[in-house]
């Protein structure tokens, strides 16, 4: 075995552990943790085939930023302490029938010769093999691939992705104009001039 | 030997170079913190262990080995050991792609002064300290002490408003260099320092490292007054002490990577070649302790910002300047108004 391959199964025995752990754990927290080691695999898995922007792409927005959030709002609600019942109980049977199909998928398109010679190899990968490794991944080749060949999906991704930000705003904007309503009303009704506050918290 | 032998031990003597280095600039850190200051203050300082206090961080780390290990009851025994660690791990890879000094020749081997150059390294930079604040969080997490936890929700808050407007300023120089490499963004600026032809992104970018760094005025996670020590209330002895480490060590890697990116980092217009190349590392540690020494003055001379004014800051000042600032680079630039050092 070369370095290379006992470097992936090492990544890929860890990166299989944290899965299971995050979805074993019970500490909401804990689950949290693992997913973002889990995340920590997928980008070393991403230097390993040559791409170092996505790599670090990988780490600063997904362990760097969306898992930050979730602990955040995981520890803002204390939610790591509050246990779902049995009210999920019907989805563990089901996750196994869905995983065994998906498995049975990709073996067989692993393994079937037919299938297999024919995949799909896109054409910029191949160019940019036959060019040399030196420029594959880094960032002016990721870029221009972004913005000449793929510039109509990544503008719609952008719109997308403004348009749920823009959604985010009024919804938080929302709740204060009827928090403060409610604030009025109960103001208004009440008799001795208390506030109402209590009843917003 | 063979060509990766060499090349293993050449990168493992620099790792542990740049981590000696860290050790020992926090040890000194912690004085030049505590003289300056003090002078600021009209007071002395530590003056005592050694000669004009040299000794004082060994006293110190010497009394911290002997503290008591305390661990709360209540505490996620597991995460309240681990988070002092994540929160050194950070601060002390951070510089493995920062140069610090251009070739050299050491008994006839060539080797360049500098862990790793790699086309990414910017962006490695941004993913390190995006992850910075995880230790952070934990601890005040697995202390379970309602302080520690408010200090480790604040750094949460605090890291994700201030992140995007650091990268924002980043893309500054990136754009002026044409280039995600710091040796290439330290190339660019050969001539003139970024800091001039970019004032606007070199302010913003100090002003949210001292934020990610948790340095006066923005402390918030472990003020005094309000947390009793914030995220790190529960801890003593040596974990404690790795806080401790932690903070200061990244007081220096955000100094050396602002040196890099704004003040020409090793490079002082071909001083820098002199002594066979040696005289890099040193203009860029003068540089690194200039910036360490204004981080002390600006917290002996600010107070620490109200919580809301903190985000309000962040979110409405910092990060619309710091997006406008790109897309003008950007447009300039493009109009070969400024010159692009591609």
């Amino acid at each position: 075995m070369t370095p290379g391959t006992v470097l992936f199964l090492i990544l890929a025995l860890i990166a299989v552990a944290s899965a299971i752990g995050m979805l074993t754990s019970a500490n909401a927290v804990h689950a949290a943790l693992f997913l973002v080691i889990n995340f920590f695999c997928i980008a070393l898995f991403y230097l390993g085939l040559h791409a170092p922007f996505l790599a670090m792409v990988q780490i600063t927005v997904y362990a760097g930023a969306i898992m930050v959030l979730f602990l955040f709002v995981i520890m803002l609600l204390g939610a790591e302490r509050i246990s779902l019942g049995s009210t999920l109980r019907w989805q563990g049977p089901l996750a196994i029938v869905l995983v065994v199909l998906l498995l049975g998928v990709t073996i067989f398109i692993l393994f079937s010769p037919q299938i297999g010679s024919q995949m799909p190899v896109p054409e910029v990968w191949t160019a940019a093999q036959a060019a040399g490794d030196a420029e594959f991944g880094s960032p002016a080749s990721v870029g221009l691939v972004l913005f000449e060949r793929y510039l109509l999906p990544f503008q719609m991704v952008g719109i997308l992705l403004l348009v749920a930000m823009i959604g985010a705003v009024v919804l938080t904007r929302d709740e204060l104009k009827t928090g403060r309503k409610r604030r009025e009303a109960q103001t208004a009704v009440s008799p001795d001039g208390q506030t109402g506050e209590v009843g917003e918290a | 030997m063979s060509d990766f032998v060499i090349f293993l031990i050449d990168a493992a003597v620099k790792a542990v170079l740049i981590i000696v280095g860290l050790v020992l600039g926090f040890a000194y850190t912690t004085w030049l913190e505590r003289r300056f200051i003090a002078r600021l203050q009209s007071r002395v300082g530590p003056n005592r262990a050694g000669p004009a206090g040299l000794l004082q961080p060994w006293a110190d780390a010497l009394k911290l080995f002997f503290k008591e290990d305390i661990m709360p009851t209540d505490a996620d025994r597991i995460i309240y050991t681990l988070a002092p660690a994540v929160t050194s791990v950070p601060a002390l890879i951070v510089l493995g792609v920062v140069p610090f000094g251009g070739q050299i020749s050491l008994f006839g081997y060539q080797t360049t002064l500098g862990l790793a150059d790699i086309n990414v390294g910017v962006l490695y930079i941004v993913a390190v300290t995006s992850i910075a604040v995880y230790g952070v969080v934990l601890a005040g997490w697995a202390s379970s002490n309602k302080y520690a936890m408010m200090g480790g929700l604040r750094a949460t808050a605090q890291m994700i408003s201030y992140e995007l407007a650091m990268g924002l300023a980043i893309l500054a120089p990136v754009m002026m260099a044409a280039s995600m490499s710091m040796s290439d963004i330290i190339d660019a600026q050969q001539n003139i320092w970024f800091v001039f032809l970019q004032p606007i992104a070199a302010v913003i970018f100090y002003i949210t490292i001292l934020a990610e760094t948790n340095r006066s005025p923005f402390d918030l996670p472990e003020a005094e007054q309000e947390l009793v020590a914030g995220y790190h209330t529960e801890y003593s002895g040596m974990k404690f002490a790795s806080f401790f480490m932690a903070e200061y060590m990244k007081m220096i890697a955000v100094s050396a990577i602002f040196s890099a990116l704004f003040l020409g980092g090793y490079r002082f217009f071909g001083l820098e070649n002199l002594l066979g190349g040696w005289m890099g590392p040193i203009i860029l540690f003068v540089k690194i302790v200039a910036s360490l020494a204004f981080m002390v003055w600006i917290r002996a001379t600010l107070p620490r910002f109200r919580y809301d004014k903190l985000m309000a800051f962040g979110w409405k000042v910092l990060l619309p300047l710091s997006l406008a600032n790109a897309v003008v680079t950007a447009v300039l630039i493009v109009l070969d108004i400024i010159p692009s050092f591609a």
